[in-house]
């Protein structure tokens, strides 16, 4: 991943690279609106999980400690964000005030998670993460009564979408004669939030912070023998995995306009983790990969497994929905088993992209 | 006191299924260290096959005792659970035995959408009513004629655990087989030098512990009167949760933890509105005390939450014990 | 090769160290202390209790008794890594290196304890964060130069050759700048020609001024190569002295070889 935004020897090419990404990304949303503006929906979610991935790679890939908690600072961040711009409390702060404060919250939240069961051995700690996610979605469902704080399984509605100076991601404006919808303004809010949180991954990863991290997740003896505090390491692991969910989940929250404790369900946190576990762990451009495969897939079988039961046996035999989720559920099973350290593996990408030191002693 | 002793009936009941179910998993995870995501589901697809097993002979008015019935429908679930845990086994797990340690937990999670899927093809959506073909008797545990009970349904579930759990340790420490599978999860290439077929050891585990894994499905549709394609999922959890809290790997710690957790869900659920009851603070506040002569019972956490003290109570016990209860505990080697 | 390196101050005093597990001594009032600037030897029959010694020494256990001071200030109760902070750097005898990452950054792994980039600096990535990281590039190139492996610098460690991973842990520990590195055997598992190589590493290691801790089963390569030598049997000291005097010691040889053979090991 490093060389990949190394631009030396190869300038022009890697520019002329770039620039074309750049403009594939820009001109994405209205290829897929061409189709179906549900399909900018999905993006914007598909982007919303790579997010959530990044983030959650940042605990698993790199400090290696597994979290099936994680979705929980997911629901802390978009909780934050539903009360604090919504008529719940009929309080309607600016998101950019918001979003950190998520942010915050869910950090806050992540070290109070991880201080006491962080010397727990892996499979342990992820009993206690799953817990941890399963007592914030319990919390969140029953805090209606005796005070309604969450509104319980209800949800909070009417969520107030992202404004920027008077210019309101909400609603459809014209521009050059084009519809610009407000998927299409959240795509292009999150794609642009993406790419930095892609940037500060890989930084890390190739920093002082994130080599002490991968040194944890190799070997925990040997990390604190070259001086690693792994305690305080792996808290900054937390802290940082839940920033990011934070700051997801106002995101989530502003884009949808509505939240429930049904979002933040277990299986989110597992989906979440498979991303990152079939992408590559530990491997950025890995996890987008499963972020993205995993959301888009699910969501191509929607919409071909009812048509293809039609085509092959005139009438649809087995109930769509049920349908894709086996064929979802297959499909994660063969991926492992074809590619068990994920489709793009860590270590294989490293040495196939690391620049030779030679030049550089 | 009355309810006391209720809530500790329901509460040995539930705990002795998630003890059963517990055993699987520690099971497992006692010989190739892993979390055997799917195998809540498989308890679930013991009920179903049993539901069947049960309708089809109800529906055939086969003149058989109601207990016979039961009986002979665990008898079909059992083979079946066994062979869906044996396949499990040798499709997603064998494969990956030295594969990263994630990426056998992927596949568990796959099978267990899998496998609930195809329950979701075969027994629909909607949750069964279990056939209450067994006629339910109480019996009355205390001289309050509003007291505690225990019903035979209750009664045979503790029963029938205890008699399975002392089964399963006679196997484990009196049989050649059990020798193996102690010896596998001791140290299996060693094992395996010592001539011990462990791929079969690990087999037999899978297929044991889905055994047991039918039996409780059996028992906790029977109990709770449904069954329902994502009945295993949250049975699953807290099974685990069982399991971790005695100490994963140790069957005296599943059974132990088991019971545990099912004795702390059913007081918890049961004393948590009183013990919460902001109507005890109503001298404080006025505004409190008015709202508590409409509303005596505003407890600040009620029943619904008994979810929550399953996994506090693991937190606890892990943050001050972190190898469980009965766990060995594990020290750094250099 | 001196068997005095005369009135050099102390670096490592350890005082009546005692570590039991169980109803089992490992160590049992162990006393010595480590010239500065000299390599000194730690043998003794398997089970003897070294790397014992090693793990209470760097923090892995927690000694039941007894004290190290090292450089003159007390060693007690500190985590691995405040010991490494201190300055002691150590390897392990069944090779520990983070298997996964390549060659080049298990040695830059070992510089952390001694650079300060912050979360902030790392995703900021600053001038300052930017010549730090650059040094610690540079500085871990020229380690991995120095014992040997740099043409593998971009290979996983996991994929190196046995020596050569026993040659990166030394680099690894070197990077953390210790003044003490203790090396759990190094030699173990290398044929002839690694050893010797490994031999000339040590020395030159210690004339860059790095105090050595060695165990070692190679004798011909603790004889040849320390000033001096600790002996443990059954987790007490045996000897201590010079390598030449040890070798002589009644007591050691009846340990090591039961007591009817003699130790014919003549060093280099």
């Amino acid at each position: 991943m490093h060389a990949f935004f190394d631009t030396r020897g190869r300038p022009a090419l890697v520019w002329a690279g770039l620039a074309l990404v750049a403009a594939a990304l820009i001109a994405l949303p209205w290829v897929l609106a061409g189709i179906g503006t549900a399909w900018v929906r999905i993006t914007n979610l598909a982007v919303l999980y790579c997010f959530l991935a990044l983030g959650l790679n940042i605990v698993v890939g790199f400090a290696g400690l597994l979290d099936l908690g994680y979705i929980a600072f997911y629901g802390v961040g978009a909780y934050v964000y539903a009360l604090l711009a919504s008529p719940q409390f009929g309080i309607h702060l600016p998101f950019w005030v918001i979003l950190p404060l998520g942010a915050l919250l869910a950090c806050i939240f992540g070290m109070l998670l991880g201080a006491p069961t962080l010397k727990l051995r892996g499979d342990y700690l992820a009993i206690v993460t799953l817990g941890f996610g399963e007592i914030v979605r319990i919390f969140l469902n029953n805090l209606s009564t005796p005070f309604n704080l969450t509104n319980g399984p209800q949800g909070i509605t009417l969520i107030d979408p992202f404004r920027l100076d008077g210019f309101s991601f909400a609603g459809t404006q014209h521009v050059f004669g084009q519809a610009l919808t407000s998927p299409i303004k959240y795509y292009y809010f999150l794609v642009i939030v993406l790419l930095l949180v892609i940037v500060v991954n890989v930084r890390l990863q190739n920093s002082r912070i994130g080599r002490a991290w991968e040194a944890i997740r190799e070997d925990e003896v040997a990390a604190r023998a070259m001086g690693i505090n792994t305690r305080n390491m792996k808290l900054l692991a937390y802290a940082m995995g839940a920033s990011f969910g934070g700051i997801a989940g106002g995101m989530f929250s502003a884009m949808q306009g509505f939240i429930s404790p049904e979002s933040f369900v277990l299986v989110e946190s597992i989906m979440v983790l498979s991303m990152v576990v079939l992408g590559g762990m530990g491997n950025v451009f890995g996890v987008v990969v499963g972020a993205l495969m995993l959301s888009y897939i699910p969501e191509v079988l929607r919409y071909t497994v009812g048509p293809a039961q039609m085509a092959v046996f005139g009438r649809t035999l087995i109930d769509p929905e049920v349908f894709r989720m086996l064929l979802f559920g297959l499909a994660l099973v063969l991926m492992m088993l074809f590619r068990p350290a994920g489709i793009v593996p860590s270590a294989l990408r490293k040495r196939e992209l690391e620049q030779v030191p030679a030049d550089v002693g | 006191m009355d309810t006391f002793i209720q809530q500790l009936v329901n509460g040995v009941t539930l705990g002795s299924v998630y003890a059963i179910v517990a055993l699987g998993y520690t099971m497992v995870y006692g010989i190739i260290q892993l979390i055997n995501f799917a195998h809540g589901d498989v308890v679930m697809i013991g009920a179903m096959v049993a539901y069947s097993v049960i309708a089809v002979l109800v529906g055939a008015h086969v003149s058989l005792p109601p207990l016979a019935i039961v009986v002979i429908a665990t008898l079909f679930a059992i083979p079946v659970c066994m062979a869906v845990g044996y396949a499990l086994e040798r499709v997603a797990y064998r494969p990956l035995r030295n594969a990263p340690r994630l990426a056998p937990l992927i596949t568990a999670i796959g099978l267990s959408i899998v496998l609930e899927n195809i329950a979701l093809i075969i027994w629909g959506r909607a949750p069964l009513p279990y056939p209450q073909i067994i006629e339910t008797v109480t019996y009355r545990l205390t001289s309050h004629p509003d007291g505690a009970t225990i019903t035979n349904v209750q009664v045979a579930i503790i029963g029938i655990s205890i008699v399975m759990m002392a089964g399963l340790l006679v196997l484990i420490y009196r049989t050649k087989i059990g020798v193996a599978m102690r010896a596998t999860a001791q140290n299996a290439q060693v094992a395996g030098l010592m001539g011990i077929d462990v791929n079969r050891v690990i087999s037999i585990t899978f297929i044991i512990g889905s055994g047991l894994a039918a039996v409780a499905g059996v028992m906790d549709g029977s109990y709770y009167g449904v069954a329902h394609y994502q009945m295993g999922f949250i049975l699953g959890l807290k099974a685990f949760t069982a399991a971790v809290l005695g100490g994963i790997g140790n069957l005296g710690g599943a059974m132990l933890g088991g019971l545990l957790l099912g004795v702390i869900e059913s007081l918890g659920a049961g004393y948590v509105g009183e013990f919460t009851n902001l109507c005890h603070l109503s001298g404080w506040s006025h505004a409190l005390a008015l709202r508590c002569v409409s509303d005596p019972h505003l407890a600040l956490f009620g029943s619904n939450y008994q979810d929550v003290f399953a996994f506090v109570v693991l937190i606890l016990v892990l943050v001050f014990r972190p190898s469980g209860l009965l766990g060995e505990r594990v020290s750094d080697r250099a | 090769m001196s068997g005095d390196t005369g009135a050099a101050g102390e670096l490592l005093v350890a005082r009546d160290i005692g570590k039991r597990f169980g109803g089992i001594a490992a160590l049992t009032d162990v006393s010595f202390s480590i010239r500065r600037g000299e390599i000194y030897g730690l043998i003794g029959p398997n089970g003897a209790g070294k790397t014992s010694l090693f793990n209470v020494l760097t923090g892995i256990y927690t000694k039941d008794s007894g004290t190290f001071v090292f450089d003159g200030s007390p060693l007690d109760d500190l985590k691995p890594n405040e010991v490494a902070e201190r300055g002691i750097a150590r390897t392990f005898q069944n090779i520990r290196l983070f298997a996964n990452l390549s060659a080049l950054e298990n040695v830059m792994v070992g510089r952390h304890v001694r650079t300060k980039a912050t979360v902030v600096g790392a995703i900021f990535r600053g001038p300052r964060t930017r010549d730090e990281e650059r040094a610690i590039r540079r500085r871990s190139i020229e380690l991995l130069d120095y014992v040997g492996v740099k043409r593998r610098a971009n290979d996983l460690a996991k994929h190196l050759a046995y020596g050569d991973q026993r040659r990166l842990e030394i680099a690894r520990a070197l990077a953390t700048e210790p003044r003490l590195l203790a090396l759990d055997e190094p030699a173990a598992g290398m044929n002839a020609t690694e050893t010797a190589g490994l031999r000339s590493l040590l020395e030159s290691i210690r004339g860059d001024g790095t105090t050595i801790l060695l165990i070692e089963h190679d004798m011909k390569l603790v004889m040849s190569v320390c000033d001096r030598v600790l002996v443990l049997d059954y987790g007490r000291k045996l000897a201590e002295g010079p390598a030449a005097e040890v070798q002589k010691n009644e007591r050691v040889i009846a340990a090591y070889l039961g007591g009817d053979v003699s130790l014919n090991l003549k060093g280099a």
